[in-house]
């Protein structure tokens, strides 16, 4: 074990909470994803799974994939559920009839689940405040049932309900700003990621689970199924998404905008979208305009990232000392 | 796979389609998925475990020296190890994807 312990089960858990054999697509962005969040997490947690492919493949019943408390609810309400059970899990703390300790309750849901039909559970689980973490697996459409567009499928992808044609360039719409609208709930914490980066993943989701109050995590769960992509891309496209600006990596910890990857310029958008099927029919023009609002966005993300770093100065002046980013937790006793 | 479900009726399903055995996926053996297989050599390895965090199978298990062990029983074959080996930056890559024809 000396060699092993050289690098990486000082980022990772070598414990494996998602076993072998489950059945995912081969090389699918979902489960690596899932693999990285457990071993952050470990074992002391409660997960709620909305159906899509993560629980399609994860629970053949009768077997089962996790080695964790799991319960697969329907498709729009993971995060009411997870509310629940973290309510339940509060009160028989109160009443004493389990002993105090910290329990992660964790909801996971791909993008449909979260961005259309949970919608409205999520939300109102961020603004009643339920001390959980919600995390979005975004592999940008319904990939379960077929490769539907979702509100999370980026503009101009081809989807089984967005076909590009004549008359037709695949998916009309701008991709769903997510955690822009969770960041908008003013929850503590909010951040996106991606499994092609292991050491931001984990710290980010060890900070979700640290934080009292909802956190919401946004995950790039690359599908080549659905992306039409070659499997052993899977990472390097995450990657690729970052560093063209497509997903940038940034964190929202209790309204503080963080940049964690900030490539300065962009990469070109071709290097990203050209491996992937889904964009095939795209011509450059089209490829201009994503390009144009690709950047655009970033700029804006850049220009929050900075204001909070003015902000942060300001209050060291006025303090001495830089503002607090580590907010202890709190005992759960105490609520 | 010999599934014991199979010979259930009603009466044997258990309450709430609860499943009291955690993890037992891996009684299924998704092997049979791969039409390539990666093939390792240790020659170039710096041991850092890349392929063990990259693999969405959980199919590579990293040994007591610090070599990673791919568990064909469950690979299924997407060639990301072979992708992201740290060593296929300068072209050394340690896995070999190789068609599975070639095993019969
Ligand atoms: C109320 C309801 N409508 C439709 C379905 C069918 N359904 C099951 S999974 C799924 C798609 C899930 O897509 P997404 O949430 O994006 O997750 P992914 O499969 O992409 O991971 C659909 C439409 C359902 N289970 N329940
Ligand atoms: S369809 Fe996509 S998300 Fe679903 S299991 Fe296959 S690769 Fe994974
Ligand atoms: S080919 Fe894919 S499934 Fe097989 S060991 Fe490599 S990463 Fe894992």
């Amino acid at each position: 074990m000396e060699n092993f312990n050289v690098f990486v089960p000082r980022l990772l858990d070598a414990r494996e909470y998602f076993s072998a054999g489950h059945r995912a697509c081969q090389g699918c962005g979902e489960t690596v994803a899932i693999r990285q969040i457990l071993k952050a997490v470990g074992r002391n947690m409660i997960l709620v799974n909305a159906t899509g492919c993560s629980e399609i493949f994860s629970s053949p019943f009768p077997q089962t994939a996790w080695h964790i408390p799991w319960i697969h609810v329907a498709f729009e309400n993971s995060a009411a559920v997870a509310s629940g059970v973290e309510a339940a899990l509060k009160t028989l703390e109160r009443k004493g009839r389990l002993p105090k300790r910290e329990i992660c309750v964790m909801a996971i849901a791909g993008d449909g689940a979260t961005a259309d039909i949970g919608f409205q559970a999520l939300s109102g689980a961020m603004e009643r405040g339920h001390n959980m973490v919600y995390v979005c697996l975004d592999n940008e459409a319904y990939m379960n049932t077929g490769i539907q567009r979702s509100s999370s499928t980026p503009f101009g992808a081809m989807t089984t309900t967005s076909p590009p044609g004549r008359l037709s360039k695949g998916q009309k719409t701008w991709k769903k700003n997510l955690p822009e609208i969770m960041a908008a709930h003013d929850i503590p914490y909010v951040a996106t990621l991606s499994p092609s980066y292991p050491f931001d993943l984990v710290r980010k989701v060890k900070r979700a689970v640290e934080v009292e109050g909802p956190a919401y995590l946004h995950v790039l769960a690359v599908c080549p199924t659905g992306w039409r992509s070659p499997t052993a891309e899977t990472i390097r496209l995450g990657r690729l998404a970052a560093e063209s600006g497509v997903f940038p990596l940034y964190e929202v910890d209790h309204g503080r905008y963080t940049i964690n990857l900030d490539p300065g310029e962009l990469r070109p958008l071709k290097d990203y979208l050209g491996i992937q099927g889904r964009f095939r029919h795209l011509k450059p023009e089209d490829l201009e305009y994503i390009e144009e609002r690709v950047q655009a966005n970033f700029e804006k993300l850049r220009g929050k990232a900075r204001m909070t770093a003015r902000e942060d100065r300001k209050d060291r002046k006025k303090t001495g000392r830089p503002r607090p980013r580590q907010v202890k937790k709190a005992a759960r006793s105490k609520k | 796979m010999t599934s014991k479900e199979k010979t259930w009726t009603w009466r044997d399903i258990p309450v709430g389609a609860v499943v009291e055995e955690p993890g037992n996926a891996s009684e299924y053996l998704t092997g049979g998925w791969r039409s390539e297989r990666p093939v390792f050599t240790p020659d170039h390895c710096v041991q850092c475990g890349l392929c063990y965090v990259y693999c969405p199978d959980a199919a590579i298990v990293m040994t007591r020296e610090g070599y990673p062990d791919i568990r064909l029983d469950y690979c299924k074959g997407c060639g990301i190890c072979a992708r992201e080996c740290f060593m296929s930056t300068f072209g050394l890559s340690c896995f070999e994807m190789v068609d599975e024809e070639e095993f019969r």
